[in-house]
């Protein structure tokens, strides 16, 4: 997924080959993560894709099924990742992420902790972060959860920079041999004050902790723990509003001439029209934008604090 | 496996001629300032040095002090963590009986200016203003919290010393001058940065017309492995002088490179580039525009605020500006752009807040690789729903989204939990999506 590999990298010339992982784009809303194997086909409602066609493709191609379907075949990147994955826990999303990167300060080299893993999703991100010369320790105590996060962390070819530990940092904190190793400090729990006292042991200097909780009960709890020894206490909320962009055709306000026949704007247009009297004004099409109407509405609160600098 | 990283990489602690962001009482005031043996910070009436903030952490509190020889910055040691004395919601106090009739305090300012004369500190002060308050104890605790932060930040003003990274400068700059930033707020930044793939060994194509906080956010990502090439229309490049404020290392430094439009689009596509054209257009504009190098920056550091009365700072005495440091900016080599030229880039990211977003993106998404994801920001809608539009006609990318983030940040204190009163309510808006192969 990442540059690192200079074979693999993107690149005009760049083809799809036997063994990568690509993203099957079908719409925005719609998306598949696939291994290219030779032999195997792909079956969705556009039909049946033979893999043996994307073989030497440009990534980023547009292939076709039996049927005339098409399909877009893309790299994979941390954000395509975070819409195809497979769901084992509610994960994060782009808005919480990107900011969760930015307010930590994780650039090249950093080493960072995280609990839980849950489905990978930020460790992804993470690891884009850190590499090539940082790592990403993340712990689940879910056992198989680990192990499919790893499975995962391969396949994305992530794994020479996250290491999945299977472990209870709640009850137990993190491993003692990270002590004042951790730039900075992910938390994803249902009881973060608990891990809050280890993280203040293995943070450097100045290094700083998110936790991300859905419920504000939980950042309560947090903020009165971290306030012994943390600092720059701070709690966020950051959502997305998307829109829409449509070309709409707006019907100009024609004068108010046919004002006596009390018709509806639209019976009224076809009137104009049948006339043919050279009233009509068929304005041109035009762009428009509006907020979609749907939105997610709440995924959690991001409190980040910084370790208290020993004077 | 080794947990010990290169920490020179990342260093925690400040030196001579490093950019520190100052952070005075609590963010009331946000200011840049290199340090170095000469350097002043003024605060209120008194000036001080900033040579004891030198080889301290990132992270530091320093309290304004006076002595023998002048004020001083004298680092705090915080006296254990001030439990929260109970500042309980069921509190049978309020203010019914309270007459703001300004003879609550009985010091008189002469008699406050003789104690500091005296060398009195200010924690000193504070106490003595409390305690000749006839009003204080009348006060809800929550309120008696306030006094006394208010009196600590004018009889005790504190600095805190700030890393400056991509996050404290984007909020610094959005705080004070969101114009230069074209009102990039720090979620909208995080959002490109993601979006546009940013990472060690990429080759990035950024369009900067902010004055290189885009560029300095993308080579902090990127660590000097890569390139971060700025391209622009016409003949000068645009200034980036924010990139100085980062710290970054000969490495980084040599890893911003610029090149002009022209030059990476040559031969690559030559029937769609019409060179002049483009450029001409928007020539006129830049040249209106300061020339790289500019005063920007040091602008930033001593402009005196002027909306708040207690504290008027200005910064950094304009010592040697020399940087010693290889410059950011530098000519793109010729090989990375031949191999720009073979490869593509593999990702764009773009901050263009006053000029048409389409006309730039139909010339830059052909230099991109196939599949390589892009990330514009503009501060208004209707450039990005143009060139999302346009886009899709011409079937150039797909994934198109423009997202507005929303930021809320919240006060967290026992049983006063709420959103902040004051937000901004406006970050600007990012299209995103991925280049598409059309053959």
């Amino acid at each position: 997924m990442l540059p690192t590999d200079s074979v693999k990298r993107l690149s005009f010339k760049r083809c799809v080959s036997e063994g990568d992982l690509v993203i099957v784009y079908e719409r925005h809303d719609n998306m598949k993560a696939i291994k290219v194997c030779e032999s195997a086909v792909l079956q969705n409602r556009f039909g049946v894709f033979k893999h043996s066609d994307w073989i030497g493709k440009p990534f980023g191609s547009k292939v076709f099924s039996s049927k005339g379907g098409f399909v877009y075949l893309l790299a994979p990147t941390p954000e395509l990742w975070t819409l195809v994955l497979s769901h084992r826990t509610q994960i994060l999303y782009i808005a919480d992420i990107s900011f969760v990167i930015m307010y930590l300060e994780i650039v090249p080299g950093c080493v960072v902790l995280e609990s839980g893993t849950g489905s990978g999703s930020l460790s992804t991100s993470l690891a884009r972060a850190v590499a090539p010369s940082g790592h990403v320790y993340t712990f689940d105590f879910h056992e198989q959860r680990a192990a499919s996060a790893r499975e995962d962390f391969e396949k994305t070819g992530l794994s020479s920079l996250v290491t999945v530990g299977v472990r209870d940092i709640q009850g137990e904190g993190f491993p003692e041999k990270f002590t004042g190793k951790a730039d900075s400090v992910f938390l994803d729990l249902p009881q973060p004050w608990l891990a809050i006292p280890s993280v203040g042991k293995m943070l450097k200097q100045d290094g700083i902790l998110c936790s991300f909780s859905p419920c504000i009960e939980q950042v309560q709890r947090s903020c009165e723990t971290l306030r012994s020894n943390f600092t720059d206490i701070r709690t966020f909320e950051v959502l997305l509003r998307t829109y829409e962009v449509r070309e709409v055709k707006m019907n100009s306000f024609q004068g108010d001439e046919d004002r006596s026949t009390e018709l509806p704007p639209c019976k009224r247009k076809q009137r104009l029209n049948e006339e043919g009297n050279g009233l009509e004004n068929p304005s041109p099409p035009v762009v428009m934008a509006r907020p979609s109407s749907e939105a997610r509405g709440h995924t959690g609160y991001l409190t980040f604090a910084r370790l208290k600098c020993a004077a | 496996m080794s947990i010990e990283l290169n920490s020179n990489q990342n260093p925690k602690i400040t030196w001579e001629g490093c950019n520190v962001l100052l952070d005075i009482n609590d963010g009331d005031r946000l200011l840049f300032a290199r340090l170095t043996p000469g350097s002043t910070l003024k605060i209120g009436n008194k000036s001080c040095s900033l040579q004891p903030l030198i080889g301290c952490h990132f992270g530091s509190l320093f309290q304004l002090e006076t002595g023998d020889k002048g004020p001083f910055l004298s680092p705090v040691v915080e006296v254990s963590n001030q439990e929260e004395k109970g500042c309980k919601i069921d509190e049978p106090k309020d203010n019914r009986a309270l007459v703001d009739n300004n003879t609550a305090q009985s010091l008189t300012g002469d008699e406050i200016e003789a104690m500091r004369r005296e060398g009195v500190t200010g924690d000193e002060i504070v106490e003595a203003l409390i305690a000749n308050s006839a009003t204080f104890d009348k006060k809800t605790s929550f309120s008696q919290e306030k006094y006394r932060l208010k009196k600590q930040k004018k009889y005790a003003p504190r600095v805190l010393l700030r890393r400056p990274f991509a996050r404290s400068i984007c909020e610094t700059y959005f705080k004070k001058y969101p114009t230069r930033i074209g009102y990039l707020r720090v979620d909208s930044l995080s959002l490109l940065l993601s979006m546009a793939n940013i990472t060690a060994h990429s080759d990035v194509l950024v369009v900067d017309m902010i004055g290189g906080l885009l560029t300095g956010a993308v080579a902090e990502r990127m660590g000097g492995m890569g390139y971060v090439c700025n391209t622009y229309l016409g003949v000068n490049p645009y200034p980036i002088d924010i990139v100085r404020m980062f710290n970054f290392s000969d490495e980084i430094c040599k890893r911003i490179v610029q090149s002009p439009l022209a030059e990476l689009s040559a031969r690559e596509n030559e029937i769609s580039l019409q060179p002049g054209q483009p450029e001409d257009s928007c020539n006129t504009e830049k040249l209106t525009s300061p020339p790289p190098n500019s005063v920007n920056m040091d602008e930033l550091m001593v402009t005196p605020e002027n909306n708040n009365s207690e504290i008027l700072t200005t910064a950094a005495s304009p010592v040697s500006k020399a940087c010693k440091a290889a410059k950011a900016g530098g000519k793109a080599p010729e090989v990375a752009i031949k191999s720009w030229r073979e490869t593509g880039f593999s990702s764009l990211i773009m901050a263009v807040p006053d000029m048409d977003a389409w006309t730039i993106v139909k010339e830059v998404l052909p230099l991109l690789s196939f599949s390589a994801p892009f990330a514009i920001y503009h501060q208004y809608l209707q450039p990005l729903v143009t060139c999302m539009h346009n886009l899709q006609l011409g079937k150039m990318a797909i994934g198109l989204q423009i997202a507005e983030p929303w930021l809320r940040e919240y006060q967290v204190l026992p049983s006063r939990t709420h959103p902040h009163m004051q937000m901004s309510a406006f970050g600007g808006y990012v299209l995103t999506g991925t280049r598409i192969c059309s053959t």
